[in-house]
């Protein structure tokens, strides 16, 4: 029997004890004395997350691969069990071996949104591990973040040791070989940092110093030594096809968020939606070949036992071969117990098809993203979406027997007037009067529209990243806007509208677009109780605001303030191959309502072509 | 064709809560390829239920679910290709044909088999050896006062437990003891009921974490009346050759 780190008292009065003891099906046990380096691959918040990713299944995959490699997991505690390990002190352990995370070579940390912040300094905390690189000796592992929010690094630099910027299938094993080679050597810790800096798509923080402007603005951003690049460029995997993917993913015990076989499709989107920092950084498109996919659905479905499968991509449509796919998958797999999910659809006629196949249609509803209410606001953002488009749609699909729809929109985005707010309001009342246009007798009851806002936060490394975000208060009355509205339509009783809470979009907005200074107001959050911020149960506003005080940082020059088109940003010293130049031209375009073509209509220009691969030479295929 | 598998689940398996063990085999029947009967309609199920949920933190060498399936191989394939997709700690024991009119195990349930020890660092706290526990325990089934009040859905109830205990023994060093307790529909007495009842009686704390249990087998009744005549659930199935 594998030893468990925690006792049976401890796992017999936490909620679900499965999500800490670990031999679930497909994870990798190995002897730890047979291998050279030991990974602990974390996800900063609760076990129920962290496995529905797909990100850590494929490296956890990629580095168990690897013979002198042996990479386990770790998740945050959830909070119940974060209380009796502060008491009881017990450190934080991985979850295959049960060993403390403090005894592994490399703690990789993934960073899919800024929430989670605290929870990366409750993961270190717990291990007994130095909250600040600065701190840390060979006695820590080496502490590395990837993933989207390493895009800006900046607020969380002083936390990490390296990060990773890109796709991690492709530099791990260099910088594995170094860190085995400077260990053997033994060299020092800062050798050791010198030397991954040369690894393509490292960066290492404490290998670099900011200078700031009187203002508070960067005025210079510069390694301090030799050998860290100026520039420190993404990674990108340009073969999706012959990517490493694992074949065997991890089946857990509970039944987590993302309980499914989840094939990936593609990685980048070619619709160019401005706000959208996925569609910028995975740039450009990259599709994985239909065959492939076709044999891995066999394998990982055989492998796991899961009961549904599901598509993942940033825009399913787009994949050429879809119907090639998706026929396949309903013709093997469905009606033998397995479901196939469908998500990020446009809804046209070959996706009602399929969808009238394997969904139940009076139970299920639709789903449209339109993200602004009026087609000026559509075309400052790019979303390439028409009122046209989704009447007919839903005007489709109603006649299909659906009479459920749900509407995904922002508030707060560039140039936003009361017009384009009233614009949900109007656009769902349109969509209900549709309904109303099918003969009494042939309806299926009564129509259900469900509009949900998100308020807009800029992010790096987007059109965007210029705009002046809206403070909580503007955000607030742009909701009551789109609610009064929302009542005064002639179908009010078919249309229903939520919002969220805006504080916590305001600390986002801090974060996403933050410098090294506001590393300080995390850690205060944190050293106050701030932990699992991205649970609105546990979200604590008031813990970051007085902590902002204590620190002295300001929120609004982070969100509310205008920035200039030359002002040198936290992250500029990333290249992510899309350029600054196309950047500032779409934000223009924006600003002037400008629709950009998607990648496959016309090039725009953006500079990822050097990187040699994906839509920029499909036609060359 | 109705099937009747037998498992184990042991070791860290104990921390995995009932219903999660069901979507545990509704995916090892995948992954084995079993030929299972789904349920008709829109979102098909596989046809399988369990006996007797076992509550978190105890073990299991007897275990029971039922499954209808379409072809099968024989019983020694089965198990062993069940086996080779298994979780550490859990174990297909045996995979039987039921008659077509055999009840469904869960309707069957009347006794089980346990076996309890006191965990070594919980003597201290009670102030007992686990002999001298078992020992006393053993007494207080003889000649104690088994009414006890058990929490029900609907509030508590008063409850002799003596005519539930089918047998008790303890082992031959005494650190353990075997107990057989009704269970099913019409009276489950779970062992914790009799420890807590048992500890209750010479004042001490009832130790929620200071025993090992372990059900060892689920039985049907046979008998009529008030004689009993217990038989594994795994009797009523036979071997496919």
């Amino acid at each position: 029997m594998r030893k468990l780190a925690l006792s049976d008292e401890i796992l017999l009065s936490i909620q679900q004890p499965a999500r800490y003891i670990g031999g679930e099906i497909n994870s990798v046990c190995k002897d730890p004395s047979s291998v050279d380096v030991r990974f602990a691959m974390c996800f900063p918040d609760v076990y129920d997350i962290g496995m529905s990713h797909l990100g850590i299944q494929i490296l956890y995959d990629m580095l168990n691969k690897m013979p002198d490699v042996y990479c386990e997991r770790v998740y945050s505690p959830w909070t119940d069990l974060d209380a009796i390990m502060r008491e009881k002190h017990i450190p934080l352990f991985a979850i295959e071996s049960q060993d403390p995370v403090k005894d592994f070579d490399i703690l990789g940390i993934t960073l899919q949104y800024e929430m989670c912040y605290t929870n990366i300094l409750q993961i270190l905390d717990l291990s007994g591990i130095p909250l600040h690189g600065s701190d840390r000796t060979w006695d820590d592992p080496i502490v590395i973040g990837g993933g989207p929010c390493a895009y800006n690094p900046e607020p969380i630099a002083e936390f990490f040791d390296l990060f990773y910027i890109g796709e991690g299938e492709t530099a791990y094993r260099q910088l594995i070989d170094i860190y085995k080679d400077s260990r053997k050597n033994g060299e020092s810790r800062e050798t050791f940092l010198k030397r991954a800096a040369g690894v393509p798509g490292i960066y290492v923080p404490s290998l670099y110093e900011p200078e700031y402007h009187e203002d508070g603005t960067l005025k210079a951003f510069r390694p301090t030594c030799p050998e860290a690049p100026e520039k420190v460029v993404k990674q990108l995997v340009l073969d999706m096809t012959e990517a490493v993917y694992p074949e065997k993913p991890l089946v857990p015990f509970i039944k987590v968020t993302q309980d499914r076989v989840v094939l990936e499709i593609m990685r980048g989107c070619i619709r160019g939606c401005r706000f959208c920092q996925a569609g910028m950084i995975y740039r450009p498109v990259r599709e994985k070949n239909v065959e492939r996919l076709k044999d891995l659905a066999y394998k990982m479905l055989k492998n796991t036992g899961h009961e549904e499968i599901s598509l993942s991509s940033l825009s399913s449509s787009d994949y050429r071969s879809l119907e090639e796919l998706v026929r396949f998958l309903i013709e093997e797999f469905h009606g033998k117990g397995v479901n196939v999910s469908l998500p990020s659809l446009r809804i046209d006629a070959f996706s009602l098809d399929v969808m009238s196949k394997v969904q139940d249609v009076k139970k299920s509803s639709l789903t449209f993203a339109p993200e602004a209410g009026s087609q000026r606001l559509r075309d400052v953002i790019n979303k390439g979406l028409t009122e046209e488009e989704i009447l007919q749609g839903a005007a489709d699909a109603f006649k299909g027997g659906w009479n459920r729809v749900k509407l995904y929109f922002m508030l707060g985005l560039p140039t936003e007037t009361v017009e384009d707010m009233e614009g949900i309001a109007l656009l769902s009342e349109k969509i209900a009067e549709e309904y109303y246009e099918i003969p009494k007798d042939q309806r299926n009851g009564k129509v259900q529209v469900v509009a949900s806002t998100s308020f807009f936060v800029p992010k790096p490394f987007t059109p965007f990243q210029w705009a002046r975000m809206s403070t909580k208060e503007e955000f607030l009355d742009k909701a009551r806007v789109v609610n009064r509205k929302m009542k005064e339509m002639l179908n009010h009783k078919s249309l229903k509208y939520n919002w969220h809470e805006a504080d916590v979009t305001v600390l986002e907005g801090v974060l996403a677009r933050g410098d090294r200074r506001v590393a300080a107001v995390i850690e205060e959050a944190y050293r106050n109780g701030a932990l699992y911020d991205a649970w609105s149960e546990s979200f604590r506003n008031d813990i970051w605001m007085k902590a902002f005080e204590t620190c002295g940082v300001d929120i609004d020059f982070y969100t509310t303030r205008e920035r200039s088109l030359d002002e040198l940003f936290p992250w500029d010293f990333i290249d992510t191959g899309v350029s600054k130049e196309f950047l500032k031209r779409e934000w223009n375009n924006a600003v002037n309502g400008t629709v950009t073509p998607n990648c496959r209509e016309r090039c725009s220009g953006c500079g990822v072509r050097r990187f040699g691969g994906g839509v920029c030479f499909e036609d060359q295929d | 064709m109705k099937i009747r598998i037998k498992f184990s689940k042991q070791g860290n398996m104990r921390f995995i809560g009932h219903l999660d063990i069901m979507r545990y085999f509704q995916k090892a029947m995948r992954r084995a390829d079993v030929d299972i009967r789904y349920s008709e309609g829109f979102s098909p199920h596989q046809i399988m239920s369990f006996a007797a949920p076992l509550g978190v933190g105890l073990t299991g060498s007897g275990e029971y679910l039922d499954i209808e399936v379409l072809s099968t191989e024989s019983s020694g394939r089965m198990v062993e290709r069940l086996n080779a997709q298994m979780a550490e700690g859990m174990e297909v024991l045996s995979f039987k044909r039921l008659p077509d009119s055999a009840g469904n195990a869960m309707s069957l349930v009347a006794a089980c088999d346990y076996t309890v020890s006191l965990k070594k660092d919980y003597e201290e706290a009670l102030g007992m050896s686990a002999r001298e526990f078992f020992a006393g325990l053993c007494g207080f089934i003889e000649t104690g006062d088994l009414n006890i009040v058990k929490k029900t859905k609907k509030g508590e109830k008063q409850m002799d437990l003596r005519p539930y205990i089918y047998e008790y023994r303890p082992s031959e060093d005494g650190n353990f003891i075997f107990l057989k307790l009704s269970a099913g529909s019409a009276a489950n007495v779970k062992p914790e009921l009799l420890l807590e009842a048992f500890c209750r009686s010479c004042s001490r704390e009832f130790p929620v974490f200071g025993f090992s249990i372990n059900r060892e087998e689920v039985y049907a009744d046979a008998g009529s009346g008030d004689s009993h005549e217990f038989v594994t659930l795994e009797s009523f199935g036979e071997d496919i050759e």
